[in-house]
């Protein structure tokens, strides 16, 4: 169940009038002096508050792009709402194919491009967004999953800035009453309790994380990297021509790269299903250039190692994460293999992934023993 | 008169005198007030933490380059993660130029103290501690650099580990000296890892002294140029505790220091005795493994001038028991499968080799026989592993 806002059928959601439109450039120039006038101050008025609505500024670029670690989320001027996440003028609402998986909490995604710029397109990896460009994630709980109804319990938004250095990773968690989200470089733990889609109450302590554990994922090659926004993961066969449309992606080419949705099993095989599952969840840090790059196991969809993905590998720092089995995957043989045995529990000494998981997926711990299973055994 | 001011700006400005230093007291919060110092620590910055026992529910995190975290001693300033809930080590650094010294890690869920890309870094005068001793439960690392270059441990404790107390991985140029280890699966392990020295260490009642091993499908392989000497190590004996799957598990207790695979070792002055096993087993890497460009087998390794006392008295591993019979009720206390090329040793001490041939070759297989391995022509050592941080940071 989703809650993210419906993406903008058209640029400019400020319902003001668009100067480029041809209407607006007919009132310009059609009629007598006096209605002229009327449309040139119209015109003017429309100028002033282009891109906004009423009364709004537009998004802070001079904060995005400064050096300071501001203290509340609404000096952005993301929202025009607070809490209530209205994307302003430039903030696009997205969501991806196969999503990260964070305590089954619902996420809203906003990515944020300054005016006249574009993204530059890449297959592989996320896109190249220009200085200036900000992404905007929301994480909440509805009261009652069962109920489309529900109120949102927001906990936090996380931000990710484009500086002229590279990357700022901020998170803020919103305060009691909602009004505001106020900067926890530190992170903190929150008593989170929701009542799930089977109708059964789970209670989490859910962590918000600090600033350094930001990196810990975000990481390519030492620096703070993005993850989701790749063609592969943005494709929905619509939104890459959305986004060339809008100006915020310079181009895409017709048979861009998608990955299926993960949960979907009419959208793609169970095999790349799996994969994009296991690339979203975990392939960030399990990569050469991610955190777990020490590991040998590197879970990106693409990665053509049979034994680089897992299969017949045997730990090699995992410790006690290896639960005394001898593979990463044994094929034909979940109950046998580490990657299982460290998805399907929560001590922080084996669980995985290491950072922003306290509950078990069940979901996606059924798809990929369905995965492993359906390997043949001596691959 | 502007000279002077100029080179007592100069002055001041090398030395530390314009950094902070960030003070953090046991108490509430401690979590957060210590993450907040770690994450506003500006490079050159000291995060000192004052004494007693710091709860913490989370790993700590530094990122920050050129930080020093200095406690008030490892009897007296506590981190005490018995009730982590959340995050896979202690500390995690993963920034350069950091010193670490003067506290204790206590308990942590999964490692102790981490370390990755975190080049030229100082564990000094630390301790890192499982307080309930030797158990499958306990972290598996207790101080971990790995991806490093220029890495210094010393003065340090580490116990309880149930995969090894000091483990370095795929890192070069290695400096692990005057630590104690004690109680760990591994006391000391370099794992695919170039130029390292371990030396003046005390390693006991851990169930493998040392391990040098190196292991295939891994970003940095072929372990090389390792130097371990003038090491006490004494009744490594405690059964191994290490879960199973990991290599680590197949160690057996009473193993003094282990080669597996590697090449250019050179095991020298050390004072070994009452290691159950053996004193020093050299052996290959005996799994099947699917990588073009790992040797599995031991070359170059050279021993001299180590004291040995008794050992191979209770061998731990299957078959052991019959083949001590065999050669009289004792193992030798040196012990080498046979493979590998070039290995020597000029100990006053016996060898016995398993005259196998090949990496992974069924021990069933095997043909012991007490073999000579003096050599006249003595190798060269690995040279010296000398470190930037080396003199530099004690002033820190």
């Amino acid at each position: 169940m989703r809650r993210s806002n419906p993406e903008p059928a058209v640029a400019g959601r400020s319902g003001l009038v668009d100067l480029r439109s041809p209407s607006a450039r007919r009132a310009r120039n059609d009629g007598n002096g006096l209605s002229r006038l009327i449309a040139l101050l119209i015109g003017w008025v429309a100028l002033v508050s282009a891109g906004a609505p009423q009364g709004v500024q537009p998004v802070a670029l001079d904060v995005i792009m400064g050096e300071t670690l501001p203290r509340t989320l609404s000096e952005f001027r993301f929202f025009t709402d607070g809490i209530g996440q209205t994307p302003n003028a430039r903030v696009i609402a997205y969501d991806l194919n196969t999503p990260l998986f964070s305590d089954y909490a619902v996420k809203q995604r906003f990515v944020f491009v300054p005016e006249g710029e574009t993204a530059r397109y890449t297959d592989e990896d996320a896109f190249d967004f220009p200085v200036g460009s900000a992404f905007i994630k929301s994480f909440g709980y509805p009261a009652d999953f069962r109920d489309p109804d529900s109120p949102v319990r927001w906990i936090e938004t996380r931000v990710l800035l484009r500086r002229a250095g590279g990357w700022v990773a901020l998170p803020y968690v919103w305060n009691e009453d909602g009004s505001e989200g106020v900067l926890r470089r530190a992170g903190t733990r929150l008593p989170v309790s929701w009542i799930d889609s089977g109708g059964e109450t789970q209670s989490i302590s859910y962590r918000v994380p600090n600033q350094n554990q930001c990196k810990t994922c975000h990481l390519r090659d030492g620096a703070i990297a993005l993850i989701g926004p790749k063609a592969r993961n943005l494709n929905n066969g619509a939104r890459l021509a959305q986004w060339i449309d809008w100006g915020v992606l310079d181009r895409a080419p017709g048979d861009a790269p998608r990955v299926p949705v993960w949960d979907d099993s009419h959208d793609g095989t169970l095999d790349e299903r799996a994969r994009a599952y296991l690339d979203v969840n975990c392939a960030h840090c399990h990569s050469r250039s991610g955190s777990a790059s020490n590991s040998g196991l590197f879970l990106g969809y693409d990665e053509q190692s049979a034994v680089a993905r897992g299969i017949l590998k045997r730990p090699v720092a995992a410790g006690r994460g290896s639960g005394g089995l001898d593979f990463d995957i044994a094929p034909g043989h979940p109950d046998a293999s580490i990657l299982l045995y460290r998805m399907e529990t929560n001590d922080p000494g084996i669980a995985m992934p290491e950072l922003g998981r306290e509950i078990l997926h069940r979901e996606g711990i059924a798809l990929i023993r369905e995965y492993v299973a359906a390997m043949p055994a001596g691959e | 008169m502007k000279l002077l001011a100029a080179a007592t700006l100069a002055l001041l400005a090398s030395t530390s005198a314009f950094a902070a230093t960030h003070v953090v007291e046991a108490g509430e919060d401690a979590q957060e007030r210590l993450q907040t110092a770690l994450i506003e620590a500006a490079p050159g910055d000291t995060v000192r933490i004052g004494e007693g026992r710091f709860e913490l529910t989370d790993g700590l995190s530094l990122d920050v380059a050129g930080v020093t975290v200095k406690g008030a001693g490892a009897d007296a300033t506590i981190l005490d993660f018995t009730n982590q809930q959340g995050a896979g080590e202690g500390l995690y650094v993963t920034s350069d130029d950091v010193v670490l010294r003067d506290f204790a890690i206590e308990n942590s869920r999964g490692d102790g103290i981490k370390s990755k890309q975190a080049d030229r870094i100082v564990y000094r005068n630390l301790r890192v501690e499982w307080t309930g001793g030797p158990a499958a439960t306990n972290g598996a690392y207790g101080i971990y650099p790995v991806e490093s270059e220029d890495v210094l441990v010393e003065n340090s404790i580490v116990a309880g580990a149930s995969d090894a107390g000091i483990y370095v991985g795929q890192s070069d140029r290695i400096v692990v000296r005057h630590n104690i280890v004690r109680h760990n699966v591994a006391g000391i392990e370099i794992e695919n890892s170039f130029n390292a020295d371990v030396y003046e260490n005390m390693v006991t009642q851990n169930t493998g002294g040392i391990l040098v091993f190196d292991l295939p499908n891994l970003p940095q392989m072929g372990g090389h140029s390792v130097r371990v000497f003038r090491n006490a190590i004494q009744d490594n004996n405690t059964p191994n505790f290490a879960p199973e799957g990991n290599i680590v598990a197949s160690v057996p207790a009473g193993t003094g220091v282990m080669v597996m695979a590697n090449r250019n070792v050179h095991i020298f002055e050390n004072a070994f005795s009452d290691n159950g096993t053996s004193n020093v087993m050299i052996v290959s890497y005996t799994e099947p493994f699917d990588d073009p460009n790992y040797n599995p087998l031991p070359r170059s390794v050279f021993l001299e001038n180590n004291r040995h006392g008794n050992a191979g008295y209770a061998p731990d591993f299957e078959g052991g028991e019959q083949l001590a019979a065999a050669v009289g009720g004792q193992l030798p206390p040196i012990l080498w499968d046979g493979t590998g090329e070039a290995i020597f040793s000029n100990d006053e001490a016996g060898v016995l080799s398993l005259g196998l041939t090949e990496a992974g070759q069924p021990l069933a297989e095997a043909q012991p026989q007490p073999v000579d391995l003096r050599t006249d022509d003595i190798p060269e050592q690995p040279g010296e592993v000398s470190l930037p941080q080396d003199t530099e940071a004690a002033l820190r």
